[in-house]
């Protein structure tokens, strides 16, 4: 078996999964369009946020909140798919793949890559329903978030590798999720600009900052607007490599018995 | 199309670096903006209180009203150099340069006055007694009718300026504070702050032809408060710009209809459109900046940080 053929069988199954639960991918996107539709449009700011970079001029709460978004689909789908980790642990599916002929990284990899993938779809849909609605962006923006959406998912991914390797039922995972994705979402740049959050505590702010799902979110922000933010792909990139590494650890055949 | 083409360029000659000018309310100054670039080129001090600014037509003179020095100065706009006041009356707010490129009309907001000024003698020509805070300036084209708003009185007084008699007033809803003739000369344009509506008139038979009301969603009517207009260089459209509300409007000429609302800064005044016709920039007092909008697309593309309480603005094409 090559692995191009292992990778494919992987990516193909993520696939199969995503067409075949349909409601999940709907899911998936009446969460944002919510927060789009019915959040921002009662939070009132029709008068302009002010300018902070990579915006140029004022903007509605609308616009600002849109990369927010597109991180909150790419969390939501890394938990979701770390989630199925732990059902085929359960399932004993998990126990086939991990027997396979191909290193751990390789594997784990892949199903990363795969769950990515699924993510990125979501996030598309959801900018092309978000630009009917009139928030609109570049055709070199759209371009550019490609790799930053993608990176981020990679990140939050390798997040949820690692959680997945931690838990051992379904059931605790629920309860994990909702630790891990509303403090990443909230405490983050999402929903509001940081110095928003320093006016109201600076702890909050600083922990804004060093939550690498700010970064995840203002890396697409930024390329939104054709801009890179260095800081920002750094820390993805570095908290990337690290949850990964995590991950590894987390799988090794001695942690993984039972 | 090719001798449109060259004409354009011949006329156009080297490469022009077009500017906006802005007269900072709060800080005595005006700011100078490269309308390419986007960025603030210069600063130069005036009398106190500058509101209402202007060009002469061959841009050698930069007309200013600091409304607090009472007075109209004349700046040399390549060195920033105030050579000389104007009598202007008392407290000056707006003003209008007529086509004669030689009188200006000054409206004195606190003596209910119109003051007609020789800008070549430095004399008051002429001064005509108009409704309560006069305000808005306009001036037909051909230069034969000068139309003044007064803010208290809440009309539109117009003057023939041959006779500087009014020779009609309109009646416009509350605090109408700018008058604006259509490139064609055949509609006046009158914005009413409080009002929230801009009234557009025959200038033929000064009657009314139509009422314009504004409504953004998420923000309250009493904020939408029409002040400055502008006509898009090829008269299809007018800008309002909507005060508080942090909007311009974008009006059809052809059937009055709102076609969009443009979100610029805090308290939006003034609008001046770059000399190349490609740009309109917004003065945004409160957020003491300027925001620049692309005509083609109706999209602002930046805002600048210019001094405090920017309020007119004026665009000149410069050889550099």
């Amino acid at each position: 078996m090559s692995a191009a053929r292992a990778l494919g069988a992987i990516l193909m199954r993520e696939a199969a999964r995503f067409v075949t639960q349909r409601e999940r991918f709907f899911a998936a996107l009446v969460r944002p369009l919510v927060w789009l539709f019915v959040f921002a449009a009662g939070f009132r700011a029709a008068l302009g946020l002010s300018i902070q970079p990579p915006y140029r001029t004022y903007i509605t709460y609308e616009t600002y909140i849109a990369p927010g978004l597109c991180g909150m689909i790419l969390l939501f789908s890394a938990m979701q798919s770390s989630l199925s980790l732990v059902n085929d642990r359960e399932s004993g599916v998990m126990r086939l793949m991990l027997t396979a002929p191909w290193p751990r990284w390789f594997l784990l990899g892949a199903k990363l890559l795969a769950g990515a993938l699924v993510g990125l779809i979501q996030v598309a849909a959801f900018l092309a329903i978000a630009a009917l609605y009139g928030i609109k962006f570049t055709w070199a923006g759209y371009g550019a978030m490609l790799p930053a959406a993608a990176l981020s998912a990679l990140m939050l991914g390798a997040l949820g590798l690692v959680l997945s390797a931690r838990v051992r039922q379904l059931e605790n995972f629920a309860g994990i999720m909702n630790f891990v994705i509303f403090p990443m979402f909230f405490l983050s740049s999402a929903l509001y600009p940081i110095w928003k959050m320093q006016e109201s505590s600076p702890l909050l702010a600083w922990i804004c900052r060093i939550n690498p799902f700010t970064h995840g979110v203002e890396l697409i922000r930024f390329a939104l607007y054709g801009q890179l933010n260095a800081l920002a792909l750094a820390v993805v990139c570095g908290a990337g490599a690290l949850f990964f590494a995590l991950a590894l650890w987390g799988y090794e055949p001695a942690r993984t018995k039972g | 199309m090719i001798r449109t083409l060259l004409l354009t360029t011949l006329l156009a000659g080297p490469a022009l670096a077009d500017e906006i000018w802005v007269t900072n309310e709060m800080d005595d100054t005006v700011s100078v903006i490269d309308a390419k670039t986007l960025t603030l080129k210069t600063t130069y001090p005036t009398g106190e209180r500058p509101r209402g600014v202007t060009f002469s037509k061959d841009f050698k003179y930069l007309f200013i009203c600091a409304s607090d020095s009472d007075a109209v100065q004349v700046m040399d706009p390549n060195t920033g150099e105030i050579l000389h006041d104007l009598p202007s009356g008392e407290d000056p707010e707006q003003f209008v340069l007529s086509p004669d490129n030689r009188t200006l009309y000054i409206a004195n907001e606190d003596d209910a006055i119109t003051t007609v000024v020789d800008t070549e003698t430095r004399r008051v020509v002429a001064q005509i007694d108009v409704g309560v805070e006069p305000e808005g300036m306009g001036i037909s084209p051909d230069g034969a009718i000068q139309v003044t708003t007064s803010e208290t009185t809440n009309m539109a007084h117009w003057i023939d300026t041959a006779s500087h008699k009014i020779i009609s007033n309109s009646l416009v809803d509350s605090r109408p504070r700018h008058a604006e003739f259509s490139p064609d000369g055949a509609q006046l344009w009158v914005s009413s702050e409080i009002g929230g509506t801009v009234t557009v008139f025959d200038t033929e038979t000064k009657a009314e032809i139509g009422k314009i009301s504004f409504e953004i969603k998420g923000v309250q009517p009493e904020k939408l408060q029409p002040v400055g207009m502008k006509f898009s260089p090829d008269a299809t459209r007018v800008f309002v710009a909507l005060g508080p509300a942090n909007h311009l409007a974008v009006i059809n000429v052809a059937d009055l209809s709102v076609e969009k609302y443009i979100l610029v800064g805090r308290r939006v005044w003034h609008m001046a459109i770059s000399p190349d016709q490609t740009r309109l920039f917004t003065t945004n007092g409160v957020s003491g900046d300027v925001t620049a909008i692309d005509l083609a697309s109706l999209e602002p593309v930046a805002t600048i940080q210019v001094g405090r309480f920017p309020w007119g603005a004026a665009a000149r094409p410069t050889d550099n």
